[in-house]
């Protein structure tokens, strides 16, 4: 009799065991119709095992030499010279549309560059307050003299500690827009 | 008994650092060994604690004191300079007002070290006088944290941490013994017994039971209550059933083990990194993609270790072998994945992909955009992804189910201002329903085709 109670015992504690175990954060579940959840064509960032792709990512850089539709190549380099050159440049958007630009740059800004250079650009991010990343310039710095050219070159290219943030950017119209607010809060900070 | 090894040791890496005359970069001790640097320094002419402020703000983008960053480390550069290629101070205050000029005018050492560095040219500092350069050389002359101390911090930090974990374990194992010695006991209580009721001749209650009508038999007997069983029964197991079968394909809390432990609590929480700066795509396109080590790399060039939150890991974050140095190995792993030689800061083209483990994953037959919820929109990315900013290890928050889509356009407003080009539209949609403001649902969020085709 008791042998049997402890059979139950056990049996029940075998029974919730088994449930629990299927409940695993760390794999996925089971699906119905798998073919019906899974792509034919391949998904983003597929890891794709036949050969073709290096590593076998499918996620890579665009060929060299070549460039995305409806864009034209940048005609400065990444060099000290190249961005003497590009110092010069003024910024192609429509002047008309300034406000809209510059309320889309403000935006994007927040988003990408006030982690480091700070709401106001004086270069007090909340990465330099917490001293995660430190000596980040402020905008009115006379030595650095930043015009919108220079101003979109560093953002394409990256410059020292900066990185390039070509890469987060939709085109090189939202690169303007962050550009031209850069230069507002250049100019509101040397008031 | 930790906290008071910990105070011991606080007290004796401040000794160590007093008697060294250190500004410790990376202890907690940094106010009160300033202290001392400054006024041994004072003597050499600069004020090490404004140097410092000075450095922090103008050099560090590009200099360390004890590694190689953009360019060259700094500490002691003063002293190094005279000692190993005999150029005064006088060389370094017209280096730092203008660099490219000096190198410009063929100055030997200028175009050596210019040529050492990749060519990256040093922002000319015309503002900072000879006072504020002696302030920073001040700084830089200060000797470095002691080694010693900062290692037997980090030794201490790993045998409490691990000691923490063994007793853990041992609290369980006995935990565990104590329960089975429980039940051996009772076993053999209940035996002995036994045999003492045999031996006083005693009849136990299973005699007496077998006389009795079994209690299957008579429950067998009387039809209503097995038909109400047998109905309870199979609403029971239908429950169930439905239960279970509904919460196929349905990943809700998946958490997957990640190639590199990336903590959205330290970066979203505590660093306050707004979730399209890496998640660039999601303003723009479908996915909402994983950023690209490069976006990594923005940060991670100059952020190399892990220091924490001024206040120390928590409890917790110990408890699960969250120390900073499982972090800043973290870290060694991006280096490694996007070929970042950390000795010479450089990339040396040798990368390999991570292999992140993806968590949310719409069935292939369900179309979900998130430039259309994010930017269209302007929903916030935790009113689907939870609270991101307080996940160590990432999951799926919400269930991703067609209900879930369902109810939640059938809830939200959708904004229309600011949209001229519509308000024909809008206006005669809400004539129709009668109501001030348009549910996405009624803009024809419910329609099949808009998500199945």
């Amino acid at each position: 009799m008791m042998i049997k109670t402890f059979g139950k015992v056990l049996f029940v504690l075998a029974f919730v065991l088994v449930l629990s175990s299927c409940f695993n954060k760390n794999s996925p579940n089971y699906q119905y119709m798998p073919n019906m959840y899974e792509s034919v064509g391949y998904e983003t960032y597929e890891g794709v095992d036949n050969g073709l792709f290096p590593q076998g990512t499918e996620a890579m850089l665009p060929p060299e030499n070549t460039i995305s539709r409806e864009t034209l190549p940048y005609e400065f380099d990444n060099s000290i010279e190249g961005k003497e050159l590009a110092r010069l440049q003024p910024s192609p958007l429509d002047s008309l549309q300034k406000e809209a630009n510059l309320t889309k740059g403000k935006e994007l800004y927040d988003v990408y560059c006030a982690i480091c250079h700070g709401n106001k650009g004086a270069g007090q991010g909340t990465l330099v307050k917490r001293e995660k990343i430190l000596g980040v310039p402020s905008y009115d710095d006379v030595a650095r003299n930043i015009t919108v050219g220079s101003t979109y070159h560093t953002m394409y290219y990256g410059l020292n500690s900066m990185g390039s943030y070509a890469s987060q950017m939709e085109n090189e119209t939202e690169l303007w827009q962050v550009a031209e607010y850069v230069m507002k809060l250049k100019e509101d900070l040397t008031k | 008994m930790k906290k008071v090894l910990y105070r011991q040791l606080l007290v004796k890496a401040l000794g160590l650092s007093f008697l060294l005359f250190s500004t410790s970069f990376y202890a907690q001790e940094e106010a009160a060994a300033e202290e001392t640097a400054v006024e041994e320094s004072s003597a050499a002419g600069g004020d090490a604690a404004k140097g410092k402020q000075l450095f922090n703000q103008n050099c560090a983008a590009c200099h360390a004191l004890n590694r190689k960053m953009t360019g060259p480390a700094l500490a002691n550069v003063e002293t190094r300079l005279y000692e190993e290629e005999g150029l005064d101070k006088e060389w370094l205050y017209a280096w730092i007002k203008n660099s490219a000029g000096m190198i410009a005018s063929g100055d030997a050492y200028a175009n050596k070290i210019y040529a050492e560095y990749n060519q990256a040219a040093m922002t000319a500092f015309p503002t900072l006088s000879n006072q504020d350069i002696d302030d920073i050389l001040a700084y830089t002359a200060a000797p470095p944290p002691a080694p010693a101390a900062t290692a037997v911090a980090a030794t201490e930090g790993g045998s409490t941490e691990s000691s923490g974990g063994i007793s853990n374990e041992i609290i369980l194992g006995a935990l565990s013994l104590v329960f089975g010695l429980l039940v051996i006991m009772l076993i053999l209580v209940n035996n002995t017994l036994r045999r003492i009721a045999e031996a006083n001749g005693v009849v136990l209650e299973k005699a007496k039971a077998e006389k009795s009508l079994p209690l299957w038999k008579a429950f067998a007997q009387n039809q209503f209550l097995v038909l109400v069983s047998v109905i309870f029964l199979l609403l029971g197991s239908a429950y169930f059933a439905y239960g279970w079968m509904m919460q196929v394909g349905v990943d809700q809390g998946y958490a997957p083990i990640q190639p590199i432990h990336y903590s959205h609590k330290i970066h979203a929480g505590d660093n306050k990194i707004e979730c399209k700066y890496c998640h660039s795509s999601a303003r723009v396109s479908k996915h909402s993609g994983i950023p690209s080590l490069n976006v990594c790399m923005n940060c991670h060039k100059s952020i190399y270790e892990y220091t924490g939150n001024p206040e120390g890991p928590s409890a917790e974050d110990l408890a699960n072998g969250y120390t900073n140095e499982f972090y800043t190995g973290e870290i060694k792993k991006l280096y490694k994945a996007v070929g970042w030689d950390e000795e010479n800061q450089r990339y040396t083209g040798e990368s390999q992909p991570v292999e992140w483990v993806r968590i949310h994953n719409l069935p292939d037959f369900a179309y979900f955009n998130h430039s259309q919820h994010v930017s269209v929109a302007g929903i916030e990315c935790q009113t689907c992804h939870g609270p991101v900013e307080e996940m160590e290890i990432m999951y799926q928050y919400s269930p991703l189910t067609m209900g879930w889509c369902i109810n939640c356009h059938r809830e939200t407003n959708v904004k229309v201002e600011g949209n001229e080009y519509y308000e024909a539209i809008h206006a005669e949609l809400s004539k129709k329903y009668g109501v001030e403001e348009l549910t996405a649902a009624m803009m024809g969020g419910l329609e099949c085709g808009k998500c199945h085709y």
